[in-house]
């Protein structure tokens, strides 16, 4: 971010500096040399793909994780905060997707929570209803009742509370985590003129998003992150999508994914326009047996919702879903009675019962395979559960070990070996490889090419599979198909060689018209 | 900075808070529901004797105690805490208290037989004065440690407080020696609880001769106005002092209260010394109720009634809401039922069944209102 001389007598004094941030867990590398200046009165987008490393360089501003090395400065004075309070104290206000407030407080406690006007041990109620009501009025939203219950207000007017805090606080940076994904098209439009006034105040504005569209709208410069990286950086102005989003997916696709030919047969799973609660917003797809159909997009387009809804995990508001011939109330049991099975992306919390035994969990949903009437066998669970073990190379010391003492791959492929002991038809994979290394990656790819194929002299018909995933190489390696979700909506499914990552990136972040 | 223009379909219909949920709307529900439970029995139970003086004096002294307590517990249940302990810790308190009483020792005097004599009969006024700082002290000194091991080393408050119900009340036994203390009969302390109200109506009518004596010119039993100014006390801590909206604000979302600055652990030790100052009050209260016996096995089950006039009085177990008024109002609820059973003769199960019932339904009410909100 080298300015020249000249112009740098112009340009505003830079407000927050960061430079070769480096920050590790374990092993991983989050953050290898990440370089950042963000001036007083501009809007900076960061930008970068899921897992480029944003939300850690965030972190590391806010004071939630310390970095293993480099070093940061506020207003040229080095800034080293211990903890997110000092961070806040010293003026860095963080807005994160999900809004942190304290929902059974008015919108007047909630601006003033933790700097309360007080005579002694007693709340000057009058003051602080004055200092509420100036802070929302700077930042123009004095439409918000001040005596409101902060839980009775819509999202989008949270999210103006939190900012008002901000205000109130006289913070010098403020940090959007993706601040439009959950408004409407006119919210958008209210919260950018206020962006565009707080940054006329003096304000030094990070905006993170994945919205390329309005990256261009509101940010003076960007800069992007890739694998942990700055790649790049400069003016928004001069930019086009092209570039930037040849700077955020810039990787080659290794050679990792197996594909034997495939011969689509009869539909599976037809799901037509289907809504959700909040999300998806409309989806129409079909999954045909030996077929392997790939969803991709950002988090938090509503990818997860799509498959919750489906498998009758999440209530369906409007819109079909067919499991073969089965065209009743959906139900994640019944599902699992017609042959459709789900992986989730979040394993510890929903995927597996981590407490429990590898054979548990792969017998769990058909118990009634492993007793006589209602009783389960220990042993008779131990039993079917091991050809899977074996099958799917699951390192563990027995069946009756529990999952957690796997690592991610492994317990990632009792998930797995879940589906297949169920035998089901249909597989519902969310995000399968998040966070497991390379090796069983390679494994689950090999294991989701033969289901499709089948082997017809084991007698083992084809299987349908839907990937869910954020890792684009991996969608264009293993699927046939591909559709994109983007905000809810789920495009028309193309093949997956009419795709390529830039266009994928195109469609998940909304550009897919304007190319 | 000029105001925007506002187009009218910004402001979403939910932000009117409608009357429905407002929190007038929410007290005077639950004093109808009050009103109707009352009516329930004066009506049943035969000859008016529920609506007599002596038996509204009786709710009021036997909720007293119920309140005291719940005074506490809200204060816990809006930081998202909860305290079972309650009841071993009023116990405590009754036997402290009584034992102090009780202090007596063996006098031999030069001639005759050895006699016993009682610190009370040399400090009748401040012996019992030294029992309530003392019964009122191990109350709070029984929530502070309730709450060191909670903040101290990071542990569910409901796992501590399950421990710490059975501890308190194994203390409140050795102390007694697993009997009852009979301390002298007579003292003020002892008596705090007395019927006042229906021995005035008697005397006014006529029908009985005398006036109520010693603490009679209270009117109300002497427990029942330390409960209403108490009541006001942690009404006016709730609303008008930062410790009180950092309750709230710890319950609603601990995460964004630490973040905010608010002192987080403090405000839970101040929470718990609270509810722990409240239930050593209402242990004093509960020694006179019955009777002035230091009875280690009394107030078995409190916590239960307590926690349920709370929930009644609409806190959420979640934390972030409650309120004095609603407790206050739970705990008559609560008392109510258990007396109009009593005398209308159901037999215990079906009181406990009735009970069990109403708490289900008061907060199965509280979450469809909710929902509206959402």
């Amino acid at each position: 971010m080298s300015s020249t001389p000249a112009a740098a007598a112009d340009a505003p004094p830079t407000r927050l500096k960061m430079q070769g941030i480096h920050k590790r867990f374990g092993a991983t590398y989050a953050l290898r040399g990440v370089d950042l200046a963000v001036r007083a009165g501009e809007v900076h987008a960061l930008i970068g793909e899921n897992g480029a490393g944003k939300s850690t360089l965030m972190k590391v501003l806010s004071g939630a994780h310390a970095p293993d090395q480099g070093r940061m400065w506020l207003d040229d004075r080095p800034h080293r905060p211990r903890n997110p309070l000092q961070a806040r104290n010293r003026g860095i206000a963080m807005i994160y997707q999900e809004l942190s407030l304290a929902p059974h407080l008015s919108v007047m406690e909630n601006i003033m929570l933790g700097i309360e006007t007080t005579a002694g041990p007693l709340v000057r109620w009058a003051e602080m209803r004055r200092r509420a009501t100036r802070a929302l009025a700077e930042v123009g939203v004095d439409e918000i009742p001040v005596e409101t219950t902060v839980r009775e207000l819509p999202i989008a007017q949270q999210q103006l509370v939190e900012i008002a805090r901000a205000v109130a606080l006289q913070s010098r940076v403020l940090v959007l985590d993706e601040p439009t994904s959950s408004l409407t098209q006119q919210d958008i439009c209210k919260l950018f003129a206020l962006i565009r006034r707080l940054k006329a105040a003096g304000l030094a504005i990070v905006y993170i998003s994945h919205f390329l569209e309005e990256v261009q709208e509101i940010a003076d410069r960007y800069t992007v992150l890739r694998d942990g990286q700055t790649v790049g950086g400069g003016v928004t102005e001069e930019a086009t999508f092209d570039q930037i989003v040849a700077m955020m997916v810039g990787r080659k696709i290794e050679d990792l994914y197996p594909r034997s030919p495939r011969r689509p047969g009869e539909v599976l799973l037809s799901v037509r326009n289907l809504a959700g609660a909040e999300k998806p917003t409309s989806a129409t797809l079909e999954l045909r047996r030996g077929e392997v159909f790939g969803i991709a997009g950002l988090v938090g387009a509503g990818r997860t919702e799509l498959v919750r809804t489906v498998f009758g995990l999440d209530a369906v508001t409007s819109g079909a879903v067919r499991m073969a011939a089965y065209r009743g109330p959906i139900s994640a049991a019944r599902n699992w009675r017609h042959g459709a099975g789900m992986v989730s992306e979040d394993r510890k919390r929903e995927g597996l019962a981590v407490g429990l035994s590898v054979a548990d969990n792969v017998t769990l949903p058909r118990l009634d395979t492993v007793g006589p009437w209602r009783f389960v066998s220990p042993s008779r669970q131990h039993r079917a559960s091991r050809p899977w073990i074996e099958r799917l190379s699951i390192r563990c010391l027995s069946p009756g070990q529990p999952v957690h003492a796997l690592s991610g791959g492994n317990q990632q492929k009792v998930a797995i070996a879940r589906l297949l002991h169920a035998d089901v038809d249909v597989l519902l994979l969310d995000e399968p490889t998040r966070g497991i290394d390379v090796g069983s990656k390679v494994e689950i790819y090999r294991r989701i090419d033969e289901l499709a194929v089948g082997d017809a002299a084991a007698a083992r018909p084809p299987k349908a599979v839907l990937l869910v995933s954020s890792y684009l190489p991996e969608l264009l390696g293993v699927c046939d198909r591909i559709a994109v979700m983007c905000r809810g909506r789920l495009t028309e499914a193309r093949p997956a060689a009419a795709w390529d990552e830039h266009q994928l990136m195109l469609a998940a972040t909304g550009q897919e018209q304007n190319t | 900075m000029t105001r925007p223009s506002k187009p009218a379909e910004t402001i979403d219909p939910t932000v009117r808070s409608s009357l429905w949920q407002s929190g007038w709307v929410n007290t005077l529900g639950r004093s109808l529901a009050l009103v109707v439970v009352f009516l329930f029995f004066a009506l049943l139970v035969e000859e008016g004797k529920f609506c007599s003086a002596r038996n509204l004096e009786n709710i009021v002294r036997q909720s007293a105690v119920y309140a005291t307590a719940a005074l506490g517990m809200t204060m816990v249940i809006i930081a998202a805490g909860i305290d079972l302990s309650i009841g071993s810790i009023i116990a405590l308190t009754v036997v402290v208290v009584a034992w102090v009483l009780n202090l007596h020792g063996t006098v031999v005097p030069a001639e005759g037989p050895a006699q016993d004599v009682y610190l009370i009969h040399q400090w009748p006024v401040m012996l019992p004065l030294l029992a309530v700082v003392a019964g009122v002290g191990i109350g709070a000194l029984s929530s502070l440690c309730n709450c060191a091991t909670i903040v101290g080393l990071r542990l569910v408050p409901f796992i501590v407080t399950l421990g710490t119900m059975g501890i308190f009340r194994g203390l409140a036994k050795g102390i007694a020696d697993e009997r009852d203390i009979y301390p002298p009969e007579g003292t003020w302390i002892s008596r705090i609880m007395d019927p006042t109200l229906a021995p005035w109506i008697g005397w006014l009518t006529g029908k009985s001769d005398a006036a109520p004596e010693g603490l009679g010119w209270c009117i109300l039993p002497l427990g029942v106005w330390i409960l209403a100014v108490a009541a006001v006390f942690a009404a006016l801590v709730l609303r008008y002092t930062r410790l009180g909206r950092h309750m709230f604000a710890i319950g609603s979302n601990e995460e964004t209260a630490r973040l905010c600055g608010v002192p987080v652990g403090r405000t839970k030790i101040t929470v718990y010394a609270l509810a722990g100052l409240f239930a050593g009050l209402a242990g004093l209260m509960q020694f006179s109720f019955i009777d002035g016996i230091g009875q280690p096995t009394t107030a078995v089950s409190y916590e239960l009634y307590v926690i349920a006039a709370v929930v009644i009085g609409g806190g959420s177990l979640m934390g972030g809401e409650g309120s004095i008024l609603g407790s206050v109002i739970g705990a008559l609820i609560i008392t109510i039922l258990n007396m109009g059973g009593q005398q209308m003769q159901w037999p215990k199960w079906v009181q406990e069944i009735v009970i069990g019932g109403i708490i289900i339904a008061a907060v199965t009410l509280d979450r469809l209102r909710h929902r509206r909100l959402r």
